[in-house]
């Protein structure tokens, strides 16, 4: 039977020789992940169903990561850091990436990849709705709630039902004014924030095949917001480099069969893609930026798991060196690793850091910061009645803290260039 | 554990109904492990649905009495997209404090439906009817888990809702551990 990529991982890890969607499959897990908000709660279903001195099924399969709530002073935020701390201790496991340590990585979905778990061909689940990130390796990676991940913990196996693809071609040379992000949410909107509930989205086409893995990583992370189970790119020499470079571990590739079955195909030419922004307050609330130009903000932010890495940042300094930020502009670094690669890499012999300080911004320590709006004192939290723009991925009512504010999303570029205007900005008037 | 009949109040929402309206990010710190303090999820499961979306037609129509944690409605009714935005368990796991058997909505995001039934909280139905523009909120239902109708008392209306599929095992095992459990995927404790 002809099979997609997905199809094909499931069908493997689950020892059958097909996979079809709709089918139920007992699958073996490669990885599993969780962080400060959802491990306490693992690991304590974990412990009443298996028993207080029961073992984790694979100690080099469980990868915790510390990143939502980690530079406040909110009592139940620190609770959770011990709890991760003596489970990690009791169950000895190698994979731990402790606050106020050298180990100390930021937001889970950018550190696995940098630290070579995410692999192709290999299921991740992760106690995080946008652990769908790594499908940019072409891998099956999608987020669970505690009950799952207690289970996967205990057994290493997880039920799923295979879910039908939908494909996402996009074909030409990305211009110059355009990111990832707002082929995401070009796509968001096109299918609506249910669109794909329960199916994969597959992103192919010349544009992906052209893409860095940081690009794809933003096309996969925001596939949940259109209610998808997860994102897929297709491996290729991209790919492999990039896991080549940060792991041994062998993996395989899988691809899609020439006659494979589709849901549906959804086909987008770039050159008729305009920089996008989503509306407050839902991610499909799309608008082309020229039709909200002039929208006055209180403030930019640049970071999270989608728009924090160092791509997004590169792009950010390309529009804001030798400029000046009108507005509160809050950078926020996904990772310990991208804030180094943004105190090191250099445009016009100064570094990313320094341009951004130049332009008046202020810089914030790796976490998820006020993606998720956090306890009141974390960094860059929307408190009040406050406009802003920001490259996270979600725009609910409240997300970035105080359910006054208003939240449009878009791209590092189209962030920036609204940042030195003071209000919603095209960056094409950057580039022409 | 899924009963065979499932009967009692309608308390009916709209379209995309998000974890933050079942249960608002503020109110995730309690314990669940404490008998006490997991309370607080049922007294706050639905509140924050916007005052004129809570409880319809009508609206206004508070889901948890003043100074109580358990709701006088069994079963919620939803449009599309019910359960959508971060992948909180607290969300199935507050409307189940509540006393919450069974939801019917025409769909689910999926992290909130899987957990509703890998923890065995609720009962997630599906079905193609508009159901939230007929129900109204108070209406008394009785749901048959096998039959899979819902039938409206008051209105004397019965609607099919679709079979549950593959993981009617589960539920009526009350949960993926005892579906494991019984099944012979995990020992027994
Ligand atoms: S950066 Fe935002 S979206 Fe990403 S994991 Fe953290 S809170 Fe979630």
């Amino acid at each position: 039977m002809a099979m997609t990529i997905t199809e094909k991982i499931l069908a493997n890890h689950s020892n059958k020789k097909e996979a079809k969607p709709g089918d139920n499959l007992w699958i073996d897990v490669d990885v599993l992940m969780t962080h400060d908000v959802c491990g306490p709660g693992t690991f304590g279903i974990f412990k009443k169903e298996f028993g207080p001195g029961a073992k984790v099924w694979d100690r080099d399969k469980v990868v915790i990561i510390p990143d939502h709530y980690i530079f406040t002073s909110d009592k139940h935020a620190r609770r959770n850091i011990e709890i991760l701390r003596d489970f990690v201790k009791e169950q000895d496991l190698p994979h731990y990436y402790d606050v106020d340590s050298p180990r100390y990585k930021g937001v889970c979905h950018v550190a696995l990849p940098e630290e070579g778990f995410t692999r192709p061909g290999e299921v991740l689940f992760g106690t995080d709705s946008h652990t769908c990130t790594a499908g940019a390796f072409g891998e099956f990676a999608t987020g669970i709630g505690n009950t799952d991940a207690a289970f996967v913990l205990g057994t290493g196996k997880l039920w799923v039902k295979v879910p039908a693809t939908m494909k996402f071609v996009f074909e030409g040379t990305l211009p110059k004014y355009l990111m990832a992000k707002d082929l995401i949410l070009t796509a968001i909107g096109a299918v609506g924030v249910d669109g794909a509930t329960y199916r994969t989205m597959e992103f192919s086409g010349s544009t992906i095949d052209a893409m860095s893995m940081e690009d794809r990583m933003t096309l996969c992370n925001m596939v949940i917001e259109a209610g998808g189970k997860n994102g897929i790119c297709v491996p290729d020499a991209t790919t492999i480099d990039y896991v080549r470079a940060r792991t041994q571990k062998e993996f395989e590739c899988f691809y899609n069969d020439d006659d494979a079955q589709y849901y549906s195909v959804h086909r987008f030419n770039v050159r008729d893609i305009e920089p996008t922004v989503a509306k407050p307050h839902s991610p499909d609330n799309k608008a082309r930026v020229s039709e909200v130009a002039g929208t006055k903000l209180d403030r930019a932010y640049i970071g999270s798991c989608t728009g924090g890495k160092i791509s997004d940042f590169v792009a950010a300094a390309e529009i804001l060196r030798g400029q000046h930020v009108a507005i509160d502009t809050f950078i926020v670094p996904a990772t310990t690793d991208v804030e180094r690669a943004i105190n090191t890499i250099t445009v016009d012999g100064k570094t990313i850091m320094q341009v951004f300080r130049d332009a008046g911004c202020r810089i914030g320590e790796p976490s998820c910061a006020a993606c998720l709006g956090g306890p009141t004192d974390t960094f860059g939290r929307l408190n009040g009645v406050e406009v802003c723009i920001s490259t996270t991925n979600r725009n609910f009512p409240g997300r970035m803290g105080s359910p006054k504010s208003q939240v449009y999303l878009a791209s590092p570029y189209t962030v920036a260039a609204s940042a030195v205007k003071g209000v919603i900005t095209n960056p094409r008037e950057f580039f022409e | 554990m899924l009963k065979h009949i499932i009967s009692g109040k309608a308390f009916v929402l709209g379209n995309d109904i998000d974890t933050d309206q079942i249960i608002p990010a503020a109110h995730l710190v309690y314990k669940l492990d404490d008998p006490e303090e997991r309370k607080n999820y049922g007294a706050f499961a639905l509140s924050g649905v916007p005052a004129a979306q809570s409880g319809l037609p009508v609206g206004g129509i508070p889901f948890i009495g003043e100074g109580t944690w358990q709701s006088e409605y069994t079963i919620v009714i939803g449009g599309k997209n019910f359960g959508c935005g971060s992948s909180r368990e607290h969300a199935p796991v507050a409307l189940n404090i509540a006393g919450i058997e069974a939801v019917v909505a025409e769909s689910y995001a999926r992290i909130f439906y899987r957990n509703s039934v890998d923890g065995g909280f609720v009962a997630p139905f599906e079905t193609s009817e508009h159901l939230y523009r007929e129900i109204r909120t108070g209406d008394d239902l009785t749901l048959d888990t096998q039959a899979c109708t819902l039938e409206n008392t008051t209105q004397r209306k019965t609607y099919a809702l679709r079979p549950l599929g593959d993981i009617e095992a589960i539920l009526r095992a009350g949960g993926v551990f005892n579906y494991a459990r019984e099944t012979g995927m995990i020992e027994t404790k």
